[in-house]
């Protein structure tokens, strides 16, 4: 039938399990094609209002379906710098695909997969660089090289300003790089964007940890910057605070795939070491629960459970990372909670878990999870990874002395500009809470971009 | 890139650097630690910073040669680079305003003396340090301690030099003879480190030790570095490195430093590696 969606070729799930190569292998031109032949281009595009920075998704499929790969590219990047990794990673189920007409026949159009496919034209066929413009001589700091940092960098260098990307670690990326595992968004990926901001003028320097190496007084007063934009996520691991957590053998997500991704202790080339756990215990039901699950599959454990204390319906992981995981032979359980981690011969040998059920919604929405009493039961375990989410680096207190954070550590920002409560200092991603996706930090980068550039010019 | 201005070998398997990293040296405090890359495929490995040169915008590290990490660092000469150098990272030494102050250093953990009986001196104190080896021929930083202490102690292990014996008892003995101190810094293996905190525990000394935990990040985001420090846990990397001795859950360090200890002897392509570090902690106990 003609109306029946294009699928992802996908790598088969027996091979996938035994490497760390890209699961989707992408459209081909011809699959490309025929997806964006079921566009009904829509005259009031109810799937733009699903995407958080407005891409023209009709627009840039009636190019693709017309063969202008280059236009269909470059007509993204007028509001989305990045489609090679929107495309990969945004949760479209829940933004511009659920927007769209078909999406009530459960058959919409596969929007990031052509968005892959526009962007990685792109990053194949790199268009005639375009010139730079004049400068503005302005300079700004951005602090983290994650999506937002990148965006924000990329933006102000279009505009003629002077922009230098400081980051901690060694390579940037943020959680592009140290997070999200090779098999769904390769590094190489993230590396193109990276360089096409160096085309742009734009300075990245690693190994500097700002509030450390660099104070914002160094970066104002002896160096010079005009503005700075701190886009330095909410990457610190929460634990659950239970008893054992401590144990050899039990880990945060971040630990585990940083030392997978980042420091790549998958490939026998690289030094770093990883635990490869037997039975490994994944708790947890997101994104990296679900990266943290397959990364061990890939590693060689014999078998792999995730443990979630709600059930597959609250689940915020994409649909689709929740389908490659099952495939791939992980094993979930819903409605369970750990309570502590046993050890043997002072390793981890097991948790102890309660059973759970729902109850009361809470303040999210989704129902509370409660345990039943007297259900306790223990699963065994060599290696167990927490992945309940991260929160603000604490130290993120040390950047600017006096600006205001709430509770939670999240910079508090004018939500118009993005500005903090120190004048010339802006923030943006995760650092200043939300959805937490790619696209939203992307978006803020866009943003704070757009005031910092008013901030400057109006000012002097 | 960060160019290697001087190498010496102070000791078997352990040797000195000087590295250009002038960003490093900017902010720098006694007690913060770098983190260094060796090459793209290395590992980061964090090292206490010996010594600093602000003029010259140099950093100096002393590292025991441990495993494969360190050995590939240890064929690097000078006006070779090294890939990545960052710092300064953790807390600087907080030792107050001491009247008597004690450094007790182990091993490669002697070296931090350098920085901390200065800041001791500088802070107005009477200073003893004491720094401990296997054997007399792994004796390094002496002259140097010895230019800023009041008083210095060297012992080793097996009587070789100086006192014979931990560095420990000649602690103990001053502190049974009634000498009063403020405060105790102690750097060094895990085991001499405890040791050091059960001895000051009986008369309240307030005592801080430097840890060494595994690292990756060094910057607060993956929580391998975490440590137990008055029942609650900590982040070595951005929390510390320093922490209250007497607070400190030395035993889950030492579980926590072993757990790639066997992934790591297998990593030695020349068979099991003499690890030395291990060796004195053997002894120590
Ligand atoms: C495993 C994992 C999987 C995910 N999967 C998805 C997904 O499929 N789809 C999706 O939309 N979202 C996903 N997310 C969420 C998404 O990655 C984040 O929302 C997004 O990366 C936030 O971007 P950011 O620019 O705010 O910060 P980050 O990407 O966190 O980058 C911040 C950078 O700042 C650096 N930094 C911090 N402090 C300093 C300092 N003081 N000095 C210098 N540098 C500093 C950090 O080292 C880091 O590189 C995932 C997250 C994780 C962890
Ligand atoms: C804050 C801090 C300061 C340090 N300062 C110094 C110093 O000044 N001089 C010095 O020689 N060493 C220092 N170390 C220890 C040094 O980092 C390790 O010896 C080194 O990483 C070992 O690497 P390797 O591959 O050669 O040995 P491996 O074979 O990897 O390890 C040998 C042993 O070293 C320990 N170790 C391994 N990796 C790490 C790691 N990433 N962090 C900490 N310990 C590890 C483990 O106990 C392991 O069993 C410090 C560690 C920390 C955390
Ligand atoms: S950026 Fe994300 S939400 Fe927007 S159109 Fe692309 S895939 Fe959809
Ligand atoms: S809503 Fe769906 S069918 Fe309509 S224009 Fe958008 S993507 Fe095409
Ligand atoms: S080393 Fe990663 S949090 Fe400390």
């Amino acid at each position: 039938m003609k109306l029946e969606p294009i699928p992802m070729p996908e790598a088969n799930a027996s091979d996938r399990r035994a490497g760390f190569g890209e699961v989707n292998q992408g459209y081909t031109e011809e699959l490309a094609h025929a997806e964006a032949e079921r566009c009904l281009q829509c005259k009031n595009e109810p799937c733009r209002a699903g995407c958080p920075v407005d891409v023209d998704i009709p627009a840039f499929i009636e190019l693709i379906r017309a063969g202008k790969h280059t236009q269909a590219g470059l007509k993204i990047k007028e509001t989305n710098a990045f489609p090679a990794i929107c495309g990969r990673v945004c949760p479209q189920e829940q933004q511009c695909q659920a927007e769209c007409v078909l999406a009530k026949q459960d058959k919409p159009i596969n929007i990031g997969y052509l968005e892959r496919f526009a962007g990685d034209y792109l990053i194949d066929n790199p268009p005639v660089q375009v010139e730079r413009p004049e400068a503005s001589g302005y300079k700004v700091a951005v602090v983290g090289s994650g999506p937002a940092g990148l965006a924000a960098a990329g933006d102000l260098a279009k505009r003629g300003h002077q922009v230098t990307v400081f980051e901690a670690l060694h390579r940037p990326g943020g959680v592009l790089v140290y997070g999200i595992p090779e098999f769904r968004l390769p590094n190489v990926t993230v590396d193109h964007e990276v360089d096409a901001l160096g085309q742009l003028g734009v300075e990245i320097r690693t190994n500097v940890v700002v509030g450390r190496t660099l104070t914002v007084d160094d970066l104002r007063q002896q160096m010079g910057f005009d503005a700075i934009f701190l886009a330095l996520g909410a990457g610190a691991p929460i634990f659950l605070g239970l008893d054992g957590e401590n144990l050899p053998g039990v880990m945060s997500a971040n630990e585990f795939l940083t030392r997978v991704n980042l420091m790549r202790a998958f490939d026998e080339d690289y030094d770093t070491p990883v635990q490869r756990g037997r039975n490994v215990t994944v708790i947890g039901g997101g994104n990296v629960a679900m990266d943290s699950s397959r990364a061990a599959v890939r590693l060689g454990a014999e078998s792999v459970k995730l443990l979630y204390r709600r059930t597959r319906a609250e689940m915020p992981a994409r649909i689709e990372e929740v389908r490659h995981a099952e495939e791939e032979g992980v094993l979930f359980e819903f409605l369970v909670a750990p309570t502590r981690f046993l050890a043997d011969e002072g390793r981890l040998a097991a948790v102890e878990c309660l059973r759970m059920e729902l109850g009361e919604p809470d303040e999210s929405g989704r129902r509370r999870p409660v345990p039943i009493p007297g259900s306790e039961f223990t699963v065994e375990t060599d290696q167990a990874i927490v992945a309940v989410g991260a929160r603000v680096n604490p130290s993120a207190r040390l950047i600017v002395p006096g600006m205001e954070q709430d509770g939670k550590g999240h910079i508090i920002v004018d939500p118009e500009t993005l500005m903090t409560s120190i004048p010339g200092v802006f923030a943006g991603g995760d650092v200043v809470g939300g959805e937490e996706t790619v696209i939203e930090a992307l978006s803020h980068g866009r943003r704070a971009a757009a005031a910092i550039d008013k901030y400057l010019r109006g000012s002097c | 890139m960060f160019e290697i201005t001087g190498k010496q070998q102070l000791a078997e398997e352990i040797i000195e650097y000087t590295i250009q990293a002038p960003d490093v040296v900017r902010h720098h405090e006694p007690g913060q630690f770098c983190i260094i890359r060796v090459a793209s495929h290395g590992e980061r490995i964090p090292l206490s910073i010996a010594d600093t040169d602000i003029q010259a915008g140099t950093i100096t590290v002393v590292v025991q040669i441990m495993g494969h990490s360190t050995q590939e660092l240890a064929q690097l000469g000078v006006g070779d680079a090294i890939l990545d150098v960052l710092g300064p990272l953790g807390h600087p030494t907080d030792i107050g305003t001491p009247d008597r102050a004690v450094f007790v250093g182990g091993g490669v953990g002697a070296p931090a003396g350098n920085l901390i009986v200065g800041q001791m001196k500088q802070a107005g104190a009477e200073v003893l340090a004491i720094i401990g080896f296997r054997t007399r021929d792994l004796v390094i930083y002496e002259e140097r301690i010895r230019a800023q202490a009041d008083e210095l102690i060297v012992t080793t292990d097996d009587g070789s030099y100086g006192y014979h014996g931990l560095v420990t008892e000649p602690l103990q003995q001053r502190l049974e003879a009634g000498s009063e101190y403020d405060v105790v810094v102690t750097v060094g293996p895990v085991v001499m480190m405890r040791a050091v905190a059960e001895v000051t525990r009986p008369y309240g000394i307030h005592t801080i030790a430097s840890l060494n935990p595994i690292m990756v990040d060094g910057t607060g985001m993956c929580g391998a570095c975490r440590v137990t420090v008055g029942g609650e846990t900590k982040f070595a990397c951005v929390d510390g490195p320093e922490f209250d001795a007497h607070q400190v859950d030395f035993d889950e360090l030492l579980q926590r430093l072993a757990i790639y200890s066997q992934q790591e002897q297998q990593a030695e392509e020349a068979g099991p590696h003499p690890c030395q570090l291990e060796q004195q902690i053997g002894k120590m106990q």
